[in-house]
């Protein structure tokens, strides 16, 4: 068990370990929908909420029923991690959804079509697995999913403006559309790393 | 959905061989479609992983989309999604206890990103696009060829990343450390980036001019 703060999780997370930058995760939703920067936001803010709710979720299930030695039930039930992860991340979209849809359709007009492509996004599972390889404690995990979905969010932000300025500049033939947001990418990563040492998680 | 079009067209007329020659090259999953790029990166900085990963995603896709096929039937609709989850999600767990009873090591070094393959859009697209319309034998077919395709690009990648960014492939010296200063970079995050996006233009090249862009 490790202890480092949940503070430091969450600025680490944004800019050292970057979910998306460091660990490549969501990358379907980041190259399809990086094109604009206001569906970017949107996106990026729906997968924020998600990411924390889910990991907190999830880190609730994982220590009371699914850890071996839990309290709940008495079986090492590790082996259902990932189904029971990825069900309660569908469930929990499903719900967000139809809450927004009853009580705030304006938020839902502004997030609704996002939220189905959250089931999907590799970042939302990611977060939920790592949180139980890295064996952090509750506000650990909860700093964990919230930096992550922020980290998340600048990164296709800035995406969304390289590629809006992109348009209008003469990339080769061989390299338009996705292999030169594969390449600015990589750039953007690089100046990422620039943080690497400011803090540091495992 | 243009594209689903043109492929919906070329797999109903086809047979087994265009099945094959579509998932593995004109329509490969990664370099053409760029599906499932999140484990492409994460776990290509070495070539023992990607054929690791290569491995794993052949094994869930055959698998997923013979029991898709399988149970198309008898799926209702409505909750097809949900049931494709769970049978991708199942293969995805005798993977994972498989590398954790025999390869405990390999099974650290990749992480999460063997659970992962749940939610990598291939596994899903295959069986959404292709096993819910298609017998089992053909589905089975275009599960290896989507796979093969996905892992041979996986190989391509962990290669050169491997090659560049130590100097080594698969632990032996092939760069002499004499004279080739291994770039670090490579095996780094940005390095994945950067050789994904070299992968792909350079299947641009080959693939030739795209026959829908003139229009």
């Amino acid at each position: 068990m490790n202890e480092t703060s949940a503070l430091v999780i969450i600025v680490a997370a944004i800019f050292t370990n970057n979910i998306l930058l460091a660990n490549f995760l969501g990358m379907c939703s980041f190259i399809a929908c990086s094109n604009q920067i206001s569906t970017a936001i949107g996106l990026g803010t729906a997968v924020t909420f998600v990411m924390t709710m889910t990991t907190m979720i999830n880190y609730a299930i994982y220590h009371t029923i699914l850890k071996e030695g839990a309290v709940l039930v008495p079986y090492d039930l590790t082996f259902l991690t990932f189904i029971v992860f990825i069900a309660v991340i569908a469930a929990f979209v499903q719900f967000v959804e139809m809450f927004i849809e009853r009580f705030s359709p304006k938020l839902y007009f502004a997030l609704g079509i996002f939220l189905p492509l959250i089931t999907v996004n590799c970042a939302i599972l990611g977060a939920s697995l790592f949180m139980v390889i890295r064996n952090y404690n509750f506000a650990q995990s909860v700093g964990f999913g919230f930096g992550g979905g922020i980290g998340w969010a600048v990164a296709i932000i800035l995406m969304a403006g390289l590629r809006q300025k992109m348009r209008y500049s003469d990339v080769p033939k061989p390299f338009k559309g996705v292999a030169i947001a594969m390449i600015v990418t990589g750039v953007l990563a690089m100046a990422f790393m620039g943080f690497a040492g400011m803090v540091t998680i495992q | 959905m243009a594209d689903g079009c043109n492929s919906c067209k070329g797999l109903c007329g086809g047979k087994g061989l265009t099945t094959m020659k579509e998932g593995a090259w004109t329509n490969n999953p990664l370099a053409i479609q760029v599906l499932g790029i999140c484990s492409a990166l994460a776990v290509t900085n070495k070539l023992m992983n990607s054929l690791v990963m290569g491995v794993a995603l052949i094994f869930v896709c055959v698998g997923s989309n013979l029991l898709v096929s399988l149970l198309r039937k008898h799926t209702p609709h409505r909750i097809r999604m949900i049931a494709e989850v769970a049978i991708i999600a199942t293969f995805v767990i005798l993977f994972d206890q498989f590398l954790r009873a025999f390869y405990w090591d390999m099974s650290k070094q990749l992480g999460p990103y063997v659970g992962l393959i749940i939610t990598n859009c291939i596994v899903m697209g295959r069986a959404e696009a292709f096993a819910l319309q298609n017998p089992p034998i053909l589905s089975i077919l275009d599960g290896i060829a989507n796979g093969v395709g996905y892992a041979v690009i996986l190989a391509i990648i962990g290669f050169f990343r491997e090659l560049l960014g130590t100097g080594q492939i698969m632990g032996y010296e092939v760069l002499s450390s004499s004279w080739y200063t291994p770039n670090q970079l490579m095996v780094l995050a940005p390095g994945a980036f950067i050789a994904l996006g070299f992968v792909i233009a350079v299947f641009n090249v080959l693939k030739g001019p795209d026959p829908e862009e003139n229009k």
